[in-house]
This record gives C-alpha cells, structure tokens and sequence, in this order.
C-alpha cells in the first residue's frame, strides 16, 4: 500500500504521461498529402543532391493503431489496478487470482484424493489407478535423492527392497515421510584409533559374510563389543528405532567393502530425510505411503 | 512539427529531452517503492545471513547460479505446487543485489531450503550426474577443495551494515571465527539451506 503522496505522484505522472502523448500525436497531426495542390504541403524543404523528401502525413492505419492503445490503456487505467491505490473496478489481485485457481484445483484434486481416504494404505497399493498417481508424486518430490525407480544411490536407501533402516510398515513409512529421519553415527577414528578402525571394520566383513583377516578378529569383536553394539545390537543386525542398519547383510547405504567400512567408522556418518510435514498435504503423504509400500511388495 | 529542427540540431537539448522521456518510467514505477513498506520492511523472523551463509550466497554469485536458477515463484498455481508458498517482497529486504531472476534453466531456487538433506546437496554440487542422472548442471568440484577467505566476512557485513542490513557487531566480530577453515561448498550448502524457510504452504 503507498502512502497517499506517492499514491497520487503515479496518478499525476501517469495521467500526465498519457496526455502528452495524446498531445504529441494530435498537435503533429497532419492531413493534406504533400502532392495536393496546397503549396504549403508540397514537401519538407530537405534538399540533397536535388532529391526532395515529401512531407506526408502519418499513414491512416498506423494514426488508428496508436489511438486504439492509448484507448485500450485508459480504459486499463480504469479496470485495473493501474493507477496508485486506485483498485480497479474489478478488484483485480495477483493474490486473488491464484486463491481462485487454487480453489478451483482444490475441489478437483478433493475428489480425486477423496476417494483413497478410508481406504488401507496396503488396499491403496494395489489400487492401479492410485498408484499411477503415486508415480507421478514419487517422481516429482522423491526421485531426486532415491532415484526414478526408487533403487536409491550411495547415501540414498534403495525403497525397493525388504531391507529398511527404519521400517517398512505403512506407519513406519508414513512417519518417515511426515517426520523424516535423522541418522547419527559418531565418528570414532579418534575414540578407537586407527587399530580399532581396521580390526573393527575386518569383523564387520566377516559378519557381512565377505573376505577379511581373520587374525584382526579378536580385537575387532572386542572394539565391537564396546563402541557399535550400543547402536547395531550383538548379532549386526541394527536397530530400527535409531535406524542403525544391519551389517549382516549383503545391503549398503555407503560402501561396504574395506575401505568404505573403515572411512564410515572413522569418520561418521549423518544422513538426513527430510521432513514433508511442511511441506506437502497430507492425502498426497498417505498416496506416496502407499506407492512406497508397494515397492517392496511382489 | 514546427521546432523540431532545433532538438534535431542541438545534441544537448535532445539529451536532455530524452531522460525526461524515459525517467517517466522509473519515477512511477520505481522510486515509489523506497517508500512502500511492503517492499522495504523485512517479513517477520527474517534475519540477516549469518558470516557462512554470506559466503556461501557470494559463491553463488561467483559461480553464475543466478545465470540458470531464479529465486522468485510467482503466484501461479502451476509454480506454488512445484515450489511451495509464492515469494514475497519482504523476503528479500536483507539481498544486495536481490537474486530473483527471470531465467530459468534449472528450477526455482527460493525456497530449496530445507528439501534436501546437506548429503544430498554435496553430491550434487560435486557432479549433479550422480544423484540427476538427465540433469545438465555443470559440475563443481573445486567447491570441496577451496578454503574461504575468512579475512573478508567481517568486511562485507560491515559493507552490508551501512545499506541497513541490521548486523550486531557481535555478528561481525564472530564472523572470522566462524569462516575460518570451512570450504566453499559448506558455505553454499548453508546459504542454500536457509533459502525461502519462512513462509510455508503445503504443496
């Protein structure tokens, strides 16, 4: 909103701007052509080389043209909010223009959502249609980090197999949605030093079933026993209130050989999900629930 | 026209016509709005870029992501679907130069805070391919090697300062201390984090 001065200095300069412009087409205006027998209108006086220049009136259809926006803009003055605080008369808003598209969109996509609202998120998963729409949601606002297919990448679980971090219940999907996922693991290069690092990471091998070294055993168990198995339990097979993944398997967010293992361990691992609850309405959480769910079902 | 010869033939007279002319433009569309609170008080809860978020918003500069990312959803439903909450002038009082935009080769940036974890921003800015496999995002590596100037920080908020943007001067003497030995793409990360937080809308 502009203060009452400012308001009337883009009436006045608007309205002044419009006038001048009137004035400089009908003040120049012209009508003879030069070649009438009028011989004030024979030609310009430019002479060069003997070639004299006619002093012709504006074409006709041009002069119309320029009337016609300088009508179409009055009447724009007036329709619109064009003029200081002037509304408009029809009470134009780009604000208000967008509260009716969303409405009109609202009433649409109520009905569309509608339909899958009582229904059971396993009972929505096998919904054809609604997992059409669960494809085009999952690709818009999913795929970037889990991938197209929701195969994941190095960082970004894989949402197609049975393997979850935090659980693959429809509610337990649905949280992580809602709510997203924090993942802390604490860097403990300093804490078990580089020793530790490699004897623990050569027992992690061992329970993921992969080649290792078997003589850095027992100091590996021993380092496991006292630092990871707070988090990813006696046997490795993590835990999914702090999503602490399962080591026993041939599954890895991040590398799971050697190297990739003693870098997780020495240096930490924070991963975050972030949280839709802000962000999108809750029929469309619930609709990707479902397509979600149905990634790992056969 | 009559005299028209005489602004014809003096270059100096005609110059001045001309900004006459054309400032008629900026004098209504412009100049008032230095003076429309709307466009020049801070929304509620904005807060001026802490020392790495300004780095981080200068090496977005510096590497042209304005060139290809707007910073403004206009208020279409198209676009609040896809971004969230349509930007607002209030946002964007603390921004010299603001970074709106009118192209956009990838998507709207103003309000990517907050809707990829900091992980997913590092592997994107080291190759974008990685984690986009069709994105066509240049890749920046350099980002993770270089080290920030912490010298400058206190500098520019300072420079800020006096354009009104309300730094303390416990911002600006804990802006080194907080730079210091971080890299550019940890900065970006920060800036990139914190954009378009404060209106909200679900999609």
């Amino acid at each position: 909103m502009l203060t009452t001065f400012w308001s009337w200095w883009v009436i006045l300069l608007t309205l002044t701007n419009l006038v001048l412009i009137c004035w400089v087409l009908f003040a120049n205006k012209k009508v003879a052509v030069s070649d009438d027998d009028d011989p004030e209108n024979e030609t310009t006086g430019h002479e060069y080389d003997g070639i004299q220049e006619y002093d012709n009136p504006l074409p006709k259809w041009w002069f119309q043209m320029f009337v016609i926006t300088l009508v179409f803009g009055a009447i724009y003055f007036v329709m619109y909010p064009a003029l200081g605080n002037w509304k408009g008369v029809l009470g134009w808003t780009s604000v208000g223009q967008w509260e009716a598209e969303m409405e009109k969109a609202n009433a649409k996509y109520s009905e569309t959502f509608g339909q899958y609202k009582d229904m059971k998120i396993e009972d929505i998963a096998a919904d054809p249609k609604a997992m059409k729409i669960g494809t085009r949601l999952f690709a818009n606002n999913c795929a970037v980090c889990h991938g197209a297919d929701g195969g994941g990448n190095v960082g970004f679980p894989n949402l197609t197999d049975k393997d979850w971090l935090y659980g693959g219940t429809p509610a337990e999907i649905e949280m992580s949605i809602t709510h997203g996922r924090n993942g802390a693991m604490p860097p403990w290069g300093d804490v078990i030093g580089e020793d530790g690092v490699v004897a623990v990471a050569e027992y992690v091998l061992k329970m993921s079933g992969q080649e290792h070294d078997a003589s850095k055993l027992e100091k590996g168990m021993q380092v496991y026993n006292t630092t990871c198995v707070a988090c990813h339990g006696p046997d490795g097979t993590g835990n999914k209130m702090l999503g602490a993944p399962n080591l026993t398997d041939s599954i890895w967010l991040y590398e799971g050989t050697g190297e990739g293992i003693r870098h997780s361990v020495r240096a930490g691992r924070a991963n975050v999900m972030p949280a839709q609850a802000d962000k999108l309405r809750e029929d469309k959480i619930r609709m990707l629930t479902a397509y979600v769910y149905s990634l790992s079902q056969d | 026209m009559k005299n028209h010869d005489k602004v014809e033939k003096n270059i100096g007279l005609m110059m001045i016509l001309m900004v006459v002319a054309i400032s008629f433009g900026a004098l209504v569309e412009i100049v008032p709005q230095f003076f429309n609170k709307a466009t020049t008080e801070p929304i509620e809860g904005l807060k001026p870029y802490t020392a790495m978020q300004l780095e981080g918003r200068d090496i977005y500069i510096r590497e042209g992501c304005n060139v290809c990312h707007s910073q403004m959803v206009r208020p279409f439903r198209s676009e609040t679907e896809r971004y969230g909450h349509y930007s607002v002038a209030g946002e964007s009082v603390y921004d010299y130069p603001f970074l709106w935009g009118s192209k956009r080769t990838g998507p709207d940036l103003a309000r990517v805070g907050g809707r990829y974890s900091d992980e997913w921003h590092r592997a994107h800015l080291y190759n974008p391919r990685n984690v986009v496999p069709e994105s066509n995002m240049p890749a920046f590596p350099w980002l993770f090697d270089n080290v920030l100037d912490h010298t400058v920080t206190p500098k520019k908020m300072e420079a800020l300062r006096t354009l009104g943007v309300p730094y303390t001067d416990e911002d600006i003497a804990g802006a080194e201390e907080a730079v210091k030995g971080k890299t550019e793409v940890q900065a970006l990360v920060a800036y990139l984090q914190n954009l378009g937080l404060l209106l909200k809308q679900k999609r």
